[in-house]
């Protein structure tokens, strides 16, 4: 830290509290920030750490609580709730985990947006252009400034975000959970950038789930959970261990996967080509075989072909050459319901687009898959206690916490939604199941979980394909991991030699899979 | 002042909430009233009595509310896919046709089937009207509001083409209208010396069916699931297309009673001014409705309700008789009110 001890906090938040109806989502939360400091801001989904931010940059308003921001004359000003112009003015900067980008506007007109008058004769882009080039040069945040943003890649997108805070002379910069969409390099360079903007006094909140990121980055670290602050020390004053228990409150223990012979192919894939087209991520002759009682793991960031990937085993894509087999047998072709009808589970990437009906019951989504059955008929009507008996025993099995059987699955958090995916899945015992991204902003108690289910049916013998962007996800789970690079398929590896710097650059295009690309 | 989703909304306030706003639309149309010279609780005593205060009055808003429980029906479940066919009216006119075609004795059938025969036809014309739209919608895209508005203006003629033409009645001195249907082909009385119908109990019969089938039925589950997201609903390997052809079928098949009811059971012929926009209606019917099988009866008899009343009461003290539109447009503006209300709860 750069700042004396007796200098005013920057931002400096008292007693937050806001409600959404019975839920107490921030209860009293006190926080301070520096100068030059980082702090991580730690805690499961549903902790609070997204609202607390979002009442900060005036989304929300508090039911209680005050923020204040020191201003350019060292004085403390309070920021006047619910304005978000307000608080951009005070100088708190965000970048949220979804970019707001203007994907068919210029880095350059995406930096200028909002700070510059909307009406005027001409606008002055020679002193903007100016700026952003020193601001580039300054913070090495390196971007073409006239380039498309929908033609750069996921990491310069999320530089022209920090660019546009930047740009607004940010004094606090907000990031939620900006390593979610990079690879271990990229993060990296992310964090060196930060480090670097930190030691030039800009005070940075760190919003995140993933341990190691914390302790390597962070000065100071804030844990959350359901609501309050329940810890904050110096990172480097505790470890791992403290502060996993802290957000949980209670010992997390990642399930291990135990070595277990693969049997018969349960999935191929032969030379495999999906088309690029409207929506469509290319694939090109790929090759892949899934045995029963292994996960093969797909690494890559997305964008590289892992959705159509997804789709040709989810039966919601036909592959435009080549050809899947399905345990030695041709792949059957209706679709989804043949699919499911063969012993196939398939776990959608999306859990909110695809996985779930919203605004339907949770008991209505459990039978979303299995309401066509012809024992859940009573003279022709859909036997509705039947279906609803059915979930509340999956309700309890998979511990779907969150509601009743009649509550409308939307209001499900993230981890409790995906059990409900895995209970309609995992219960007619597939023998071939798809996991897209199946643990994507989890917290890790969710995480867990989900993990525990898919060793669990790896270890009944059934194949899994699990396609995620968290290398250490497959590190855990992966029996062989594959690195999927623009649409090609690198060779599945036993884990045990593979080393996750090597993957890191083979999912940037560096290693062997690029050069079979070549 | 901000809004905020609501986790969950109490019953009580589903029930509350569309009553409370028939009565602020109510309220807000005491102000016109008065600009117009009523007196302002005399003039709504008026309507109360008009509409339900006697036997008759009753019967009246009854007979006016059998169509567009059908029609409501009609937008209800076609918008509860997200297909938005504002061809009812349209709809309803080609089963006016058909029920004149068969019901008329244009088509020989024994005297018994001819009941059931007419209801069928009109029921089938509206049905498989609606298959130009929808395959045009499913096949290219068509936008289906525009394909099934503009067939309105198609119908109209055709059955403008038709009146004058090989349906005419010879008897009707030149005036556009057809042979009058028979007597087996028509719809019973309900109550005797009123104009109310069986047409009431069909549409009735078809509201409970059309809830049962959502709420009950494969094609039910199918259809919430493609209508409240069909991204999942194709995932799970819901055949989209035909739950939308299906509902567009049923859809057009709702609107096509209506216009059976009419003919059959009200007017006795067909002219070309059988309906006062019914099919137009039904999309207010299923909006105040929020598109709930049971509720579109209670939201058609309550507009239904408000003309008939406002017609009486325009009688007694003058007022002109559209205040009966102003109200049913506040209502439904006031009932977006009461959407927000029951989703979201307002906060300072």
């Amino acid at each position: 830290m750069t700042t004396s001890r007796d200098e005013p906090p920057l931002l400096r938040l008292r007693g937050i509290t806001k409600r959404f109806g019975g839920l107490v989502a921030n209860d009293g939360i006190d926080l301070d920030l520096a100068r030059g400091e980082i702090l991580a801001l730690l805690g499961e989904n549903g902790a609070g750490k997204t609202t607390l931010m979002s009442i900060l940059f005036g989304h929300y308003v508090a039911d209680a609580g005050t923020i204040e921001v020191t201003g350019a004359d060292g004085a403390a000003h309070q920021l006047p709730p619910g304005s978000a112009r307000a608080a951009l003015a005070a100088g708190i900067g965000m970048v949220h985990q979804h970019f707001t980008l203007a994907m068919n506007h210029s880095v350059l007109d995406n930096v200028i947006l909002g700070t510059e008058p909307l009406w005027a004769w001409r606008q002055d882009l020679g002193a903007a252009r100016a700026r952003l080039a020193a601001l580039i040069e300054s913070t090495g945040l390196a971007v073409p400034m006239d380039a498309r943003v929908g033609s750069l890649s996921i990491g310069e997108q999320q530089r022209v975000e920090l660019l546009k805070a930047l740009y607004r002379s940010a004094k606090v910069l907000i990031l939620d959970e900006p390593t979610a969409v990079l690879t271990p390099q990229q993060s990296a360079l992310l964090f060196t950038t930060l480090r670097r903007l930190a030691q030039g006094g800009l005070g940075i909140v760190f919003i995140s789930h993933k341990l190691e990121e914390v302790m390597s980055l962070a000065h100071r670290v804030a844990v959350l959970r359901h609501g309050r602050k329940v810890l904050e020390v110096a990172a480097t004053g505790t470890d791992k261990a403290r502060l996993a228990h802290a957000m949980v409150d209670r010992p997390v223990e990642l399930p291990k996967a135990l070595p277990q012979p693969a049997g018969a192919p349960a999935l191929e894939l032969l030379g495999v080509g999906v088309a690029p087209a409207a929506g469509v991520e290319p694939l090109v002759d790929v090759d892949l075989t899934v045995h029963a009682g292994e996960i093969v793991g797909i690494a890559g960031v997305s964008g590289n072909g892992q959705r159509s990937l997804a789709g040709l085993v989810a039966g919601t894509l036909l592959p435009d050459r080549g050809s899947l087999r399905l345990a030695g047998a041709p792949w059957p072709t209706g679709g989804p319901k043949a699919l499911i009808a063969e012993g196939v589970g398939r776990i959608p990437e999306d859990r909110h687009r695809q996985g779930v009906v919203g605004d339907m019951t949770i008991w209505e989504n459990l039978a979303l898959e299995g309401y066509d059955a012809p024992d859940c008929r009573r003279f022709g009507l859909l036997d509705l206690a039947r279906f609803r008996r059915r979930a509340q025993a999956l309700r309890e099995r998979y511990d779907i916490r969150g509601g009743g059987s009649e509550t409308p699955a939307r209001l499900l958090s993230g981890g409790n939604m995906q059990k409900l995916i895995l209970a309609r899945v995992l219960e007619p015992g597939p023998r071939l199941i798809l996991a897209a991204q199946p643990t994507r902003g989890l917290d890790i108690g969710a995480l867990a979980e989900v993990h525990r289910h898919l060793l669990d049916a790896r270890a009944r013998g059934a194949a899994i394909l699990l396609i995620s962007e968290d290398l250490d996800e497959l590190m855990q789970l992966a029996d062989r991991v594959a690195v999927l690079y623009r649409g090609k398929l690198g060779p599945a590896r036993p884990r045990a030699g593979l080393e996750l710097a090597r993957l890191g650059l083979e999912m940037a295009g560096q290693g062997p899979a690029a050069a079979d690309a070549a | 002042m901000r809004l905020e989703p609501r986790a969950s909304t109490a019953p009580w306030l589903n029930v509350a909430a569309p009553l409370g706003a028939a009565l602020l639309a109510l309220l807000i149309c005491a102000l016109p009233l008065a600009l117009a010279g009523a007196d302002v609780p005399e003039a709504y005593r008026l309507m109360l009595a008009g509409s339900v205060g006697t036997r008759f009055a009753l019967t009246e808003t009854l007979t006016r509310a059998a169509p567009l429980i059908l029609t409501g029906l009609a937008a209800a479940i076609a918008f509860r896919a997200r297909l938005w066919n504002i061809g009812a009216e349209g709809q309803l006119y080609l089963g006016a046709l058909a029920a004149v075609a068969v019901g008329t004795g244009f088509v020989p059938v024994p005297g018994f089937l001819l009941l059931p025969l007419v209801v069928v036809a009109g029921a089938l014309a509206g049905a498989l009207w609606m298959l130009g739209p929808a395959w045009l919608r499913l096949r290219f895209g068509v936008d289906e509001v525009v394909t099934t508005l503009l067939s309105n203006f198609i119908v109209l003629l055709f059955v403008g083409m038709m009146l004058e033409g090989p349906l005419q009645d010879p008897m009707s001195l030149g005036w556009p209208q057809s042979a009058p249907i028979l007597d087996e082909a028509s719809l019973p009385k309900l109550v005797e010396r009123t104009r109310l119908h069986f047409g009431l109990v069909l549409a009735l019969a078809a509201a409970i069916l059309t809830w049962l089938g959502i709420q009950r039925t494969r094609f039910g589950f199918e259809l919430r699931a493609v209508g409240a997201n069909p991204d999942a609903a194709r995932f799970a390997g819901i055949a989209e297309r035909r739950v939308m052809l299906k509902v567009a079928l049923f859809s057009g098949a709702m609107a096509g009673l209506a216009g059976v009811g009419e003919v059959a059971g009200l007017k006795g012929y067909l002219t070309q001014d059988l309906s006062p926009g019914y099919g137009y209606a039904g999309i207010v019917v299923a909006t105040l409705a929020q598109l709930g099988p049971v509720s579109v009866v209670a939201s058609a008899i309550f507009i239904a309700g408000v003309f008939v009343g406002a017609d009486s009461m325009s009688r007694a003290i003058g007022v002109s008789s559209y205040i009966a539109n102003l109200i049913v447009a506040t209502a439904l503006l006031t009932m977006l009110l009461a959407g927000l209300v029951t989703r979201y709860r307002i906060r300072r």
